[in-house]
Formats: structure tokens, C-alpha cells, sequence
């Protein structure tokens, strides 16, 4: 078997740059979370909130490796992979706050976030449903010869879906220039991984569809970037897909209201006491590769950016009732 | 070497109606791309023939054979439309639509609504179905109502050869989602072709043939009934006007209101069943808007609400037939 399912003795890793970058997107990412589920919870902004809080890291990881023009294809919990691929706050919150000035005029909302210029051109609410869709996108820029790459995220429940397994055999079949990003945080919904899926690696799945497939922990920035470059390469060289398990975890639930009975106490504090963002925040610092006050500075500019993109949702107008008819088909029509 | 016959209509298989669609679009537009279950050349071209030559003609990157996963196949196909490509995905058949319905339904629709009009898919999915071949119950099913349903979806049913080529012409160059609804049955049967180019404007119905007594509504195959009971009405001094919608989602309303407010009567017909079906919708319409002026209540033919029977004699009672259609008009006229 040609395929590998864990990768070992890789002594690589990314650049202190990199590291850093990959901190920056992901303290974005924790940050403007949080600031989100206060707002909402306030009663500012009346919007479901899918927390990716824990999976900051892999989705900062795996963006860092990809260029503003390749595609990405992600779901509802789909804040960190928005940010991370550079979707900006401002018409991110608008979208969120339903303004017409948000990324789809606030047409689409938090489960639609779509913006072509940042490559993020599908965000679905359908558990397993974006899987397929990538592979279009592969497809168009395989017959072009375009060089562009598309990455698609989803969770571990997804690839229960069947949906997943014809597109990773069909992706798989024709080569096509995909990253299949799996984050196993553990649990589908209310349903842990343990109770909802027959296989102990979601990666061995990949291997049956004759797929280069890795597990990695999505926690650990080096191997997850580590396998998100590898797989990046492979794509882009014409080899073919990759399927990613990054192993991760989720602390705020499925959704918001989710009070997270179903986590096993010790499962959660356990997990709390690796959360990945603190851990490479003092890492960076005891590596050398920064400073606290270089840190504290960069996080006051994100929570500055965040307030400005807060109070621009806040303030800017509904869209007009006319848009009901637009953006229906092409033509514009009377709802 | 003689001179084509101008006067002599060019006679061709439904498969070839389409085909010629198919070829003439790839010829003009390096994106559109053709794929589903058996299209390439390898495979037999289709189970038809409906695209039988074009992976020869164009390659193997843009006309592709794909495994049986219609999930698959619209999924690849939506993704393929975002980036801009003209995709045209077969679903060998309607009832085989049930399995994409997610990606057809939930994204197809609306992507382009979702995400503010900074996305689009122009991407056509051709399917055939139609009762009356003994294909059982999961072969023949007509369920473009549920498509119809769906907004920002496009539905077309061609009732002639020419309107085939012409609207699936039309639905690959169109920017939105559409689906084509091939008469299975018509595909081994010949008719008159369509000259190269022709284009069926979507929305816009047919006068398949004049009259001031009656409107006979509909689409797809029983047009070509309602021609015939309207030639035999002719004969006893009745005038039908046979109004063919040709497209289904976003039908024409001012051609069918024209119609009916000419004749102050209407019958709808559709070989999909009638409970719930695009006749109900139809009916409703002409109700709401002409009320005052109609002469009599609006009818409605359709196929048996009951899946579709294998047994021919169970088939033949299940299915619309020439004489319901002759029935509701006289009904129309007592």
C-alpha cells in the first residue's frame, strides 16, 4: 500500500514567519469568535453561531499553504476557514448582522458566507454536501490547466454521508486537484465519534478509495502544516487528492445553545488543558520566535479590526426589499 | 453529387436532437463540459446515442464517463458551474434525480440567491422519463412539478424534435440551473430536425396551433395528442388552440392568459400525475386571473395518481391519453 496513514520522522516544519502567521490567523479566528457570541448573545445581531472554537490552528495551518485564488468550499461551522483564507471582517460581520453591505448582501448569512475574491466561494449548511462540490471546482481548473487548488473542509460526520464517498472515488478516479480536509473534533452533532462511525481513522477511508490519506493532529501547527504543504503539492502537481484527518476538538459545542451535556467531564477539561491557540501562543514566546509584547501588540490591532468591522455591521442599513426579486436567476423577478 | 432537398425536412431521432445541441455548444464554448453515466465513447456514447461521438470529437477532459454516483455527478457539476464552466451533467433517469436532490435543490437553486449574486451556476442537467414503455414504477415517473417548486430553478419539457435541440441549446447557454426533461420514448423516434443554431427562448410558449373556441395548455408529449384531437375536433366546426408551454419553470403566463382570454376556456395537460402537478398551478392561475370571463370551469388532464404499473393494460388506464384530452374539451364546451 502506497498510501501512508501517519506521517513519521518529518523533521520540516514551517518558517518562523510562518508560525507566527499561522498564530495571527488563528487568534483572529478565537477572537473575533468570541466577540461574535457576544454580540449575539446581547441580542445585537440575531444569527445561528456555529463556534469553531478549538480548530482555530488546522484551518490556519492548511490556509497559509494556499493562494488567494484557490478555491475554498467549507460548511456552517466555517468562521475559522473564512478567516483563515482571508474573508474580511468587515463584510463578514455585516453578513452576519443580515446588512446589505455583508459579503452576500445579507442574503446568505452565517451558513452562505461566500467571497470569490478570497477563493471562499461555497459555504453550505448541508452536513456533507460541499465534498462533492469541490470536485467540480478541481474539475474546472484541471480541464483549464489553471494551477488552482480547492480545498474543501468538513467534520467527521460528513464522511458518513454518502455524498462524501462517491465524490473522494470520483476525485480520486480523475486525479483531480483537490485537498479533502477532514476535522474530526470528535463529535457529529450531540453524537460522539466513537458512537456514529465505524473506523478508528477516518484517513483509512481515503486508503479504500486508493487516495493518498493522512492523520494528523489538527492541534499541532507543525504537522498540520506539514501535511497541508504536502498535499497542497500534490495537488497543484496534477498527482492528485489528499484526505486530511487533522484531529482536533470543539468547545463550544454544535451550536450555540448546545450546553454540551453528551462531553464526558474529563473528555472536555482534558482536552481544555491542550487548547491549541494558548499553546502556540507560548510556544512562539519561548521559542524565541516573539515576544509578549510583540504578541500583545498584534492582538490589540485584531481586536481593534474586529470593533471597527462590529461597529460598521452595526450601523450599516438592511438591504433594500427589492432584493427579493434579485439574484434569484440572472434576470431579476417579481417574488 | 446532388444538392440537398431544401423543401424536404430533415428527419432525425430524438437522441439526435439533442446531440445536436450538445456538439453544436461544445463546438462553440471550450466550457461546456458533458458528463454522467456511460456518455463517452468507450461506454456507447449514452444509452441513446445522445452524445455518442462527442468524446472522440472533443477529448476525454471535457466529455467524461462517471461512475453511477449522482451525487457525484451534480455535486462536480455545480462546482464546475461556480468556476464558470457551462457543465451539462446527464441523470440517465428522473427518477434517478432523487438521489442529487441536496445538490440540485439546496445548491443548484440557490447559490447564486445565497451568496448575493457573486456566484452563479449555469448548469444544465438533461434527464429523460415518460410512462408507456413498460419500465415500471422507479423508470417513468414525471416529476417536474417538484422541480417547478423550487425557485431558481428552470424546467423544460420538449414536445418536437426542433424545441429540443432549441431548448437544450438555450438551457446551456442560460446562466441559471436548468433542467431538461427528455421523452424517453421519443429517443428511437424520428422528426423533423432543427436547422444548425436554432434556439428555443426559455419562457416563451408555443402556438402549436391556433384556435378561438378552446385553449388546450400543456407541454411535452401530449401536445402532440392535443394537435391530433384538435385536427379531429376541426371537422366538426370545434377551434382549439393548443398552447405548448415548452417551458415549465418560469412558464409563460401572458401567452396562457392571452389564450384563455380569447377563448374564455381552458383544459391544462400533463402526463405527470395530477394531484399537486404543474396543471394544479396552471388551473389556479387562470382562475385567479380570468375568473369572470371563463365559460366554463378549467380541467385538468393527467396521468392516474398512482406510481407507474408495469402490466400494459394497468399502464395504458394509468396514463393521459388522447381521449381524456378529447373529453375535457367537450366537457368544456357543454
Amino acid at each position: 500500500m502506497s498510501n501512508v496513514l501517519n506521517q513519521g520522522g518529518a523533521t520540516d516544519g514551517p518558517s518562523h514567519e510562518t508560525l507566527l502567521e499561522i498564530y495571527r490567523r488563528a487568534a483572529l479566528i478565537r477572537r473575533c469568535g468570541a466577540r461574535f457570541l457576544a454580540v449575539i448573545m446581547s441580542g445585537r445581531i440575531a444569527a445561528p453561531y456555529y463556534s469553531p472554537r478549538g480548530q482555530e490552528i488546522l484551518a490556519a495551518a492548511m490556509a497559509v499553504n494556499l493562494r488567494p485564488e484557490d478555491y475554498a468550499v467549507t460548511i456552517y461551522r466555517g468562521l475559522h476557514d473564512h478567516l483563515a483564507k482571508g474573508v474580511p471582517l468587515k463584510e463578514l460581520w455585516a453578513e452576519y448582522a443580515g446588512k446589505a453591505s455583508g459579503a452576500c448582501k445579507g442574503k446568505g448569512g452565517p451558513m452562505h458566507i461566500t467571497h470569490p475574491a478570497s477563493g471562499v466561494v461555497v459555504t453550505t449548511g448541508i452536513v456533507g454536501s460541499g465534498i462533492p462540490i469541490a470536485n467540480g471546482l478541481a474539475l474546472a481548473s484541471q480541464i483549464r490547466g489553471d494551477g488552482r487548488v480547492t480545498m474543501t473542509s468538513f467534520g467527521d460526520g460528513a464522511t458518513n454521508i454518502g455524498a462524501f464517498h462517491e465524490a473522494l472515488n470520483l476525485a480520486s478516479l480523475w486525479k483531480l486537484p483537490v485537498i479533502f480536509l477532514c476535522q474530526n473534533n470528535l463529535y457529529s452533532e450531540h453524537t460522539s465519534f466513537a458512537n456514529g462511525t465505524a473506523c478508528a481513522d477516518i484517513a483509512t477511508r481515503g486508503v479504500s478509495y486508493n487516495m493518498h490519506s493522512v492523520a494528523v493532529n489538527g492541534n499541532d501547527p507543525v504537522a498540520m502544516w506539514r501535511a497541508a504543504r504536502d498535499a497542497v503539492a500534490r495537488a497543484r502537481s496534477g498527482a492528485g487528492p489528499t484526505l486530511i484527518e487533522a484531529k482536533t476538538f470543539r468547545f463550544e459545542g454544535h451550536v450555540l445553545g448546545d450546553t454540551g451535556h453528551y462531553i464526558p467531564k474529563e473528555e472536555y477539561a482534558a482536552a481544555l488543558a491542550r487548547d491549541p491557540v494558548p499553546l502556540l501562543r507560548a510556544r512562539l514566546i519561548e521559542d524565541g520566535i516573539a515576544d509578549e509584547a510583540a504578541i500583545a501588540a498584534m492582538e490589540q490591532k485584531i481586536d481593534a479590526d474586529i470593533t471597527e468591522a462590529q461597529d460598521f455591521a452595526l450601523a450599516e442599513p438592511y438591504p433594500g426589499l427589492d432584493e427579493l426579486g434579485r439574484d434569484v436567476f440572472a434576470e431579476e423577478i417579481t417574488p | 453529387m446532388t444538392a440537398p432537398n431544401v423543401n424536404k425536412p430533415r428527419m432525425i431521432y430524438g437522441a439526435e436532437a439533442a446531440l445536436q445541441a450538445l456538439d453544436e455548444a461544445m463546438a462553440a464554448d471550450p466550457n461546456v463540459i458533458v458528463f454522467g453515466e456511460d456518455l463517452a465513447d468507450r461506454e456507447g456514447g449514452g444509452v441513446m446515442g445522445a452524445t455518442a461521438g462527442l468524446s472522440t470529437k472533443y477529448g476525454d477532459l471535457r466529455v467524461r464517463s462517471t461512475p453511477i454516483s449522482e451525487q457525484a455527478i451534480i455535486g462536480a457539476a455545480v462546482g464546475a458551474a461556480i468556476a464558470g464552466m457551462r457543465p451539462v451533467a446527464e441523470i440517465m433517469l428522473m427518477n434517478f434525480t432523487t438521489v442529487p436532490m441536496d445538490q440540485i435543490v439546496n445548491h443548484a437553486a440557490k447559490i447564486r440567491f445565497m451568496s448575493g449574486g457573486q456566484t452563479s451556476v449555469p448548469l444544465t442537467i438533461r434527464t429523460m422519463s415518460g410512462a408507456g414503455m413498460g419500465l415500471g414504477g422507479q423508470h417513468s415517473d414525471m416529476l417536474e412539478a417538484w422541480f417547478a417548486h423550487v425557485p431558481g430553478l428552470k424546467v423544460v419539457v420538449p414536445s418536437n424534435h426542433a424545441d429540443w435541440t432549441g431548448l437544450l441549446a438555450s438551457a446551456i447557454f442560460d446562466d441559471d440551473p436548468v433542467l431538461v426533461v427528455e421523452p424517453t420514448l421519443l429517443m428511437r423516434v424520428k422528426g423533423v430536425a432543427a436547422p444548425p443554431g436554432h434556439r428555443v427562448q426559455l419562457g416563451k410558449a408555443a402556438i402549436a396551433r391556433a384556435g378561438a373556441d378552446v385553449s388546450v395548455i400543456g407541454y411535452g408529449r401530449p401536445i402532440n395528442d392535443a394537435l391530433a384531437v384538435a385536427e379531429k375536433l376541426a371537422a366538426e366546426g370545434i377551434s382549439v388552440e393548443v398552447v405548448d408551454l415548452r417551458t415549465v419553470a418560469p412558464y409563460d403566463k401572458e401567452a396562457v392568459l392571452n389564450s384563455v382570454a380569447k377563448t374564455k376556456r381552458a383544459v391544462v395537460v400533463h402526463e405527470a400525475v395530477r394531484n399537486f402537478g404543474v396543471g394544479a398551478e396552471i388551473a389556479a392561475h387562470i382562475s385567479e386571473e380570468l375568473f369572470g370571463q371563463l365559460k366554463a370551469p378549467v380541467r385538468r388532464v393527467a396521468s392516474r395518481n398512482t406510481p407507474v404499473p408495469f402490466s400494459p393494460v394497468l399502464e395504458k388506464a394509468f396514463m393521459w391519453s388522447a381521449a381524456d384530452i378529447e373529453a375535457a374539451i367537450r366537457s368544456t364546451l357543454s
